[in-house]
């Protein structure tokens, strides 16, 4: 019996795996730059940890509310060209001073998505997704049409420090991501464990029953997204600052979109560890691929595999499918020994004798 | 002391015509009223006139003797009255913890919920012993066991069942009575509308045949169960 007891997942071990885990890939990623200072491992390291940013500040809206955004990448162009049109038009030196812009195209992206939310949220299912996907096109066609705001076709050239060469030039841009990310992460920790979070849930299973239970649906709704919309926005902040050249079609492309959803899938929607998970796993093969196959874009081939193989096999996505599994184990072991029509026999409340139904309630 | 609930010559219908007419129908304070009769009787009308999901063309409504026609459910639940719907109403993929503390999703004082969680959990353990699992995993019967333990979050006076053991079998159906049974004798007035007329009248300590919106006839469970006509008529010849 001791060695069962020894091998037993109990909710108490499993938060202290999960702290265990977490902590291990916090001191990894903050001593990363140390241990592999190539810039062929920090420049991956950089879009790896912005995707977790990503696809974490996408689950916020997406995961806990069921409103699937396909066109999230407006608010990452957004909050990009916001930040390259400041720094040029405030004439800022470049180095760690700019940092100080991230937040405040943060702002200008939350005044974006109060409006685009305002239209869009008043629709559901697919005719939201299909609005947001218009939007994201609007500002991409505006980006390539206000020549003289955003210089258009011809792309923004932003300013980038002549010091930091070398091994070095990726770091700043990766510190600044990782703290972007852990910031995301822990915005969507704090909601699932709100009561603001419990609200977003209940939308997802059944908005009307939300409503019906007092939570006021819309302005849970408005947000979550703008709150998902900003954080997306500071990151398209320092990706601007990082690749120092913007155009429309890449700072508003629709494949930033699906794939921060793509990765949200397959960590598992609505969890806090599924989105980390989906980037951690997805980022590194798609650059790996794109970088081994060039130029062909077949890493989409990639992408779209990887889409079939988890809505086919893993609809809900790692997270919860390894929980289903750890339940279900649990209740296994739990029933075994008594199972096969025990009188002791655990038994649910479904089949429970009505003596202990009686006995065990009380007036609460 | 006057009834807990009142109805009053209560006329309502769905705009096609009226369901119940000049109703008069009493809840007293701690009692469980069930009312039976056949469908189109306008039984589950009575739980929607009383939950506030429809208000009463004509006639009086009252509660603790105050005045409650009119009132939105929202406003209704505050006074006390928490209606458990027949059909499912879990959240499905939220954890039966989760589930459960929407129930008092409007109250605010977080120590007040709280206290409602741990009493809850003393007298639902299946609360703490599924607390992780998605409601959805949960059997019909377990289902509604939670439902009812997210009622007792609000703290009901009134607590009202549309049909509970709809779509359960015979033993979860018993399980399920049982706990009408003790949330009863925990201090909750109980009415319920029950297709099952045996087992709702032998739960009941009131029992209230409907025909076509009126009333045909009230008494002791015990009494309107042991009717011939009743029995005849909705119960089978064998009663």
């Amino acid at each position: 019996m001791s060695g069962t007891r020894t091998l037993a997942i109990t909710p108490g071990r499993v938060t202290a795996l999960k702290g265990l885990a977490m902590l291990l890939v916090a001191i990894l990623a903050l001593i990363l730059p140390l241990i592999a200072p190539d810039p062929a491992t920090t420049g991956m390291a950089v879009f790896t940890v912005m995707y977790i940013g990503l696809a974490s500040a996408w689950n916020i809206m997406g995961g806990y509310t069921g409103y699937i955004s396909l066109g999230h990448a407006a608010f990452f162009g957004f909050g990009a060209y916001s930040f390259g049109l400041m720094i040029n038009h405030l004439n800022m030196a470049p180095g760690y001073l700019p940092f100080v812009l991230v937040p405040v195209a943060g702002l200008l992206t939350a005044a974006l998505a109060v409006g685009i939310g305002w239209v869009a949220l008043r629709t559901r299912a697919a005719t939201f997704v299909i609005v947001t996907i218009a939007f994201m096109f609007m500002l991409q066609l505006l980006g390539e049409n206000l020549v003289k705001l955003t210089g258009g076709g011809a792309g923004l050239a932003l300013p980038y420090s002549h010091d930091w060469g070398g091994d070095f030039f990726n770091i700043p841009y990766y510190y600044a991501m990782l703290a972007l990310a852990v910031l995301t992460i822990g915005v969507s920790w704090w909601i699932r464990r709100s009561k603001f979070g419990l609200g977003l849930l209940a939308i997802r299973d059944d908005e009307d029953k939300a409503l019906a239970v007092g939570v006021p649906t819309r302005s849970f709704k408005l947000t979550a997204f703008v709150i998902s919309a900003v954080l997306v926005g500071m990151i398209g902040a320092v990706y601007a600052y990082y690749v120092t050249y913007l155009y429309p079609q890449f700072a508003f492309d629709p494949l930033i979109g699906i794939s921060m959803v793509l990765m949200a899938f397959l960590g598992g929607l609505g969890t806090v560890s599924g989105p980390v998970i989906g980037a951690l796993l997805l980022e590194p093969a798609q650059m790996e691929f794109a970088y081994r196959f060039g130029a062909s874009r077949l890493y989409l081939v990639f992408y779209a595999a990887v889409f079939l193989i988890v809505i086919l096999l893993l609809p809900r996505g790692i997270v919860p499918s390894v929980a289903d599994l750890v339940h279900s184990w649990r209740r296994r072991r739990q029933a075994g020994p008594t199972a096969g029509g025990s009188r002791n026999a655990p038994v649910s409340a479904g089949e429970e004798p009505p003596a202990t139904a009686q006995q065990r309630l009380a007036s609460p | 002391m006057g009834p807990l609930l009142e109805l009053q010559g209560v006329t309502v219908g769905y705009g096609g015509g009226d369901i119940l007419h000049e109703l008069d129908l009493n809840v007293e304070e701690g009692a469980i009223t069930c009312i039976v009769g056949p469908n189109g009787a306008g039984k589950s009308t009575v739980l929607r006139v009383v939950s506030g999901l429809l208000r009463p063309r004509l006639g009086r409504l009252r509660f603790r003797g105050v005045s409650i026609a009119g009132l939105s459910p929202r406003q209704i639940l505050r006074r006390g009255i928490v209606q458990v719907p027949q059909e499912r109403s879990l959240f499905p993929t939220m954890t039966v913890w989760e589930n459960v503390r929407m129930g008092a999703y409007t109250v605010h004082d977080r120590a007040l919920v709280e206290r409602r969680l741990q009493a809850v959990c003393e007298s639902f353990p299946i609360v703490r012993e599924r607390r992780h699992e998605p409601a959805a995993s949960l059997s019909g019967g377990q289902q509604k066991i939670i439902e009812f333990a997210r009622a007792m979050m609000l703290d009901p006076s009134l607590v009202v069942l549309d049909e509970p053991s709809m779509g359960l079998d015979p033993k979860t159906r018993t399980t399920v009575f049982d706990t009408i049974r003790a949330m009863n004798q925990a201090g909750r007035t109980i009415l319920l509308v029950e297709q099952n007329a045996r087992s709702g009248l032998g739960l009941a300590s009131h029992g209230i045949v409907m025909e076509s919106g009126r009333i045909r006839l009230e008494g002791l469970g015990s009494a309107v169960l042991g009717n011939p006509e009743i029995g005849r008529l909705y119960l089978g010849a064998s009663a």
